[in-house]
């Protein structure tokens, strides 16, 4: 039988604050256990939490770039329950009034996706299980984390991965998570139920906890919505139950509950106090978003006129796309500045996060100098890949590796003289330019590239040559 | 005759008696009488003795403060840097903070010398001191009666001169009527007028550390050592009192409105209604006027309190679990297992009735029953305090509707204690300040406490009318013989 999907995901971001929610600890990856904790994080009797504004602003861009309403006035709560990674027994977060309501996402399809709410919360230690015991690193007790929660919109294992994409897209384009789905700093929680086509009411749901990457998600939902399927064929009923994704088998299964405390007795948290923020805060914040990925995509294919692909490529990493942009402002074209970036810088990032980082040792404006050279033919394609990828290496300008003279180059006496001699030493080339193989003229640029080190202008010696082939 | 902070300042300054005499002095009293009246639960004798010597160094200068060098005392739920903090609770023997409250740090900082921490009812909840770990502490007017509670060690401290002064906390009446059945002034400030770090919650919206001392102007010189905003607690307050208020005592009362609501006096002991009755008339006689109120949310503040602060109390109290620190079971089975034993273990009734209690009124189903109508009424409570004072500038009441209950006494079962607190719990739901001082005593000789509550900050009043009814009403209670000899 046919059923439709109805999934929604809550995503938990770990914000890249350099300072815990509630304390001076720092949130740095890693570190020994319990090196970056303090008695505010580790719950010590008579410690006080106070709310990190940073925090705050974060959680406020994240709003803003999800098209969300920011409530201006809100507050924290306690959400008390009781595990041991989680020291005061309660988790300082947002249950009624959150940060951000309201938002959407838009996917390739238009489709839009809408965020319900954003809430900040603060995120627990972790329990370690070894040689027979459990040990509990507080490191990451009171990291800020913002829970990013959707409407139940999506409605297929695409959507739902499309829609994480851009959600980390985004989160790391306005800077505040450097979401790594391995490293725990996005984490997402798949809820999801079937139901027939047109049914208006919605089916019992699952949620898969922690699911760790983008292709987890596309797999999850889509071995959960088979389960469910399985289930609703033979006639049974979908149990509301917490289930685990296991990557090894491609499989759902019920998570043991750690705790059967679904009364959270959530109330106002009389330590820290209500806060206002600012409509002018929030203007200043709004100022202050850089042009979301998905924008400049659109501008770079229908302004710029780059091939989608290329446009995509540079787009995705917000790093890049200010060099790119950096590069344009300098004079450069933008398709050859993007063509160098996409096949000769990229060549030296292998993985996401180096493209992420764009950790280059040239400036825009020394990329745009050779972009520039190579624009006004005074070099050609090889030679700017050479030299870029000399510079690259040194940090160096061009004019290191290219100096006037080269460019000064050859003159046109010196050209007509090459090509006199390439025509010479290849008649058989020059027989099949004569019968129509026009490609075989190739074979005398590659003679005349090589004897002037590519500094030759191709145009002019090929106006030449087809002059002396008399085939122009 | 007990000693009071400007004559010891004085004396320490003339060189009469240098710090570490005066700290040998309270040692040697509170070595000889605390056996009996088990006001200090923790010594501290070593750590005394080092700060007296070091006082005496910076007494050699000009600019020593005030404090220096005068022996004191905290409550065991105040924070102490290597030093026990128990709460008086088995959940939290041995336990040793590795920081300071920022009260004691602001007091330690002036060179104050800590003999010990005090006596309390089990985190600061009850009215007799008597659910603490360690026993109850006795009332030295006569031991045969509590001390009151919870900083029921705080004021046997100050009552026997085991201390000049030391620091309690109120979240329901706390400082005031152990104050009030001691015989000696307690001050609950204005909510966030002193940080609450470094103090183990029990009921957060409304926990307040404050001085317990013999004489109003000590109180005053301790609260201004102690007031301020704290970066470390959201909910403190830098408040801009002017000057120092002890400095401001010297008032007469000529024109200040007080405010008398006859809901205070409603089941009043007669006894301590006639004493308060007198108080008034005294403070009357010397051209203060009299407005007489209404306050009828007051029957309601009772489980008004008790449901906010066992709701808060019930999540503040879930750290308590074996994992970090203080108590755990010696065996079990599983983690559950063993936070479920080390909390059984560790805590007293009276605890584990108000958890239960916090944890029922927050339940799904019952949240908006109980703890939401609650808030409601918080904020119908501050109101009528904002209606009261502006009729008047203070408002008197008695702080207890009793005085001292004899040892062991349980009447008809928690709620007839819980009735107790009946005049004191309204001024922490709305946060006010609050002062007892003592005005009179029963027949029985126990002394009888008088309410002098201001509005929000508004200390400076509270004490300048406190200060004055003191300074006019001469001997209110008989002579205490016993403490520290100097």
């Amino acid at each position: 039988m046919n059923y439709e999907i109805v999934c929604g995901i809550e995503t938990h971001i770990e914000l890249a604050t350099r300072t815990k929610i509630f304390c001076g600890c720092t949130t740095e990856f890693g570190g020994e256990p319990n090196t970056h904790c303090c008695p505010v994080c580790t719950g010590q009797p008579g410690s006080l939490p106070i709310l990190n504004q940073k925090v705050v602003e974060y959680a406020i861009r994240a709003g803003l770039a999800l098209n969300c309403k920011i409530n201006t006035r809100s507050h924290m709560d306690r959400k008390n329950y009781v595990y041991p990674d989680l020291p005061k027994a309660y988790q300082i977060s947002q249950y009624d009034e959150p940060l951000c309501e309201n938002g959407y996402i838009e996917l390739d399809s238009g489709k839009r996706i809408g965020i319900t709410r954003i809430h900040i919360e603060e995120d627990a230690g972790k329990l370690i299980h070894e040689n027979g015991y459990t040990y509990i690193d507080y490191n990451r007790s009171g990291v800020p984390l913002i829970e990013i929660v959707s409407e139940p919109d999506i409605s297929s294992a695409e959507e739902a991965r499309e829609y994480a994409e851009k959600l980390q897209l985004i989160m790391r384009y306005i800077g505040i998570s450097d979401c790594k789905m391995q490293e725990g700093s996005m984490r997402c929680d798949v809820n999801l139920s079937l139901r027939k086509p047109g049914d208006p009411n919605f089916g019992v749901r699952t949620e898969i906890k922690n699911i760790n990457s983008l292709s987890f998600i596309q797999k999850a939902v889509m071995a959960e919505a088979e389960r469910q399927a399985d289930i609703l064929d033979a006639g049974g009923t979908i149990v509301q139950q917490t289930m685990r994704y296991d990557e090894a088998t491609n499989s759902v299964a019920p998570m043991r509950d750690k705790e059967n405390s679904d009364d959270y007795r959530y109330f106002p948290d009389p330590d820290i106090l209500r806060f206002c923020i600012d409509e002018d805060k929030i203007e200043e914040i709004r100022a202050s978003l850089p042009e979301l990925p998905f924008d400049k995509l659109r501008r770079y294919v229908n302004d710029l006129g780059l091939p989608e692909a290329t446009a995509r490529q540079i787009s995705r990493y917000r790093k890049v796309a200010e060099f790119f942009e950096g590069t344009l402002a300098g004079g450069a074209s933008v398709k050859n500045a993007a063509n160098l970036i996409v096949g000769t810088i990229f060549s030296h990032m292998n993985t996401e996060e180096e493209k992420e980082l764009f950790a280059v040792r040239i400036s825009a404006d020394q990329f745009a100098e050779l972009v520039r050279l190579l624009d006004e033919k005074k070099i050609n394609y090889g030679v700017a890949q050479g030299t870029l990828q000399k510079m690259l290496e040194s940090g160096k300008s061009v004019d290191e590796f290219i100096k006037p003279e080269d460019l000064a180059g050859i003159s046109d006496e010196e050209l007509e003289s090459l090509c006199r001699e390439a025509f010479d030493a290849n008649p058989k080339a020059v027989a099949d330019v004569r019968n129509g193989k026009d490609k075989a003229i190739n074979v005398m640029f590659g003679f005349i590239m090589k004897k002037t080190g590519g500094k030759a202008d191709i145009r002019k010696a090929e106006a030449l040559l087809r002059k002396m082939i008399g085939h122009d | 005759m007990k000693a009071r902070i400007p004559e010891l300042a004085k004396r320490l300054r003339s060189r009469e008696i240098s710090a570490v005499e005066l700290t040998k002095a309270y040692i040697e009293a509170i070595e000889k009488l605390n056996p009996t009246l088990n006001a200090y639960v923790h010594l501290t004798f070593d750590t005394a003795l080092e700060a007296a010597e070091q006082a005496d160094q910076r007494l050699k200068e000009d600019d020593a403060p005030l404090l220096c060098g005068i022996p004191m005392a905290l409550k065991d739920n105040i924070c102490t840097d290597g030093l026990p903090t128990t709460c008086c609770s088995r959940i939290l023997k041995d336990f040793r903070p590795y920081y300071d409250a920022t009260a004691w740090e602001k007091l330690k900082a002036l060179g104050a010398v800590l003999l010990g921490k005090t006596n309390m009812d089990e985190f600061a909840m009850g009215s007799t001191s008597e659910t603490s770990c360690y026993g109850a502490p006795l009332n030295p007017r006569n031991t045969n009666y509590v001390t009151g509670g919870s900083s029921g060690g705080s004021a046997a401290a100050v009552c026997a001169n085991l201390a000049v002064y030391s620091l309690g906390s109120d979240t329901g009446g706390s400082i005031r009527q152990p104050a009030s059945f001691c015989g000696v002034v307690g001050l609950k400030p204005t909510y966030g007028a002193v940080s609450r770090y470094g103090l183990i919650a029990y009921g957060s919206s409304l926990d307040q550390i404050g001085p317990l001392a013999n004489s109003v102007k000590d109180a005053a010189i301790v609260f201004d050592a102690i007031k301020g905003g704290d970066k470390r607690d959201q909910t403190s307050v830098d408040y801009d009192y002017g000057s120092s208020l002890a400095e401001c005592l010297d008032r007469d009362v000529k024109g200040v409105r007080i405010g008398v609501a006859e809901e205070f006096f409603d089941g009043i002991n007669p006894e301590i209604k006639a004493k308060i009755e007198d108080a008034i008339k005294l403070l009357e006689r010397n051209g203060a006027v009299v407005e007489n109120l209404r306050f009828p949310a007051l029957k309601i503040a009772l489980p008004v309190y008790y449901i906010i602060a066992c709701a808060e109390a019930s999540s503040n109290l879930g750290r308590y679990d074996g994992i970090r620190y203080g108590h755990r079971a010696s065996s079990y089975t599983s983690i559950d297992d063993m936070i479920v034993k080390t909390r059984n273990e560790g805590f007293g009734d009276e605890v584990k009735r108000r958890i239960m209690l916090g944890t029922y009124v927050l339940s799904s189903g019952y949240y908006d029953a109980y703890y939401k109508k609650a808030c409601l009424i918080r904020e119908e409570i501050n109101r009528e305090f904002d209606a009261v004072f502006e009729k008047c500038d203070v408002l008197i009441a008695p702080t207890a509707p009793n005085t001292a209950f004899p040892l062991n006494y349980r009447g008809s079962g928690p709620v007839e204690m819980y009735l107790s607190d009946i005049c004191t719990v309204p001024v922490n739901i709305a946060g006010v300040p609050a002062i007892s001082v003592p005005c009179g005593e029963d027949a029985r000789g126990l002394p009888i406490g008088m309410q002098i509550i201001g509005r929000r900050f508004g200390e400076a009043t509270v004490l300048q009318v406190a200060h004055f009814y003191e300074q006019s009403a001469g001997k209110v209670l008989g002579d205490y013989e016993g403490g520290a000899g100097i």
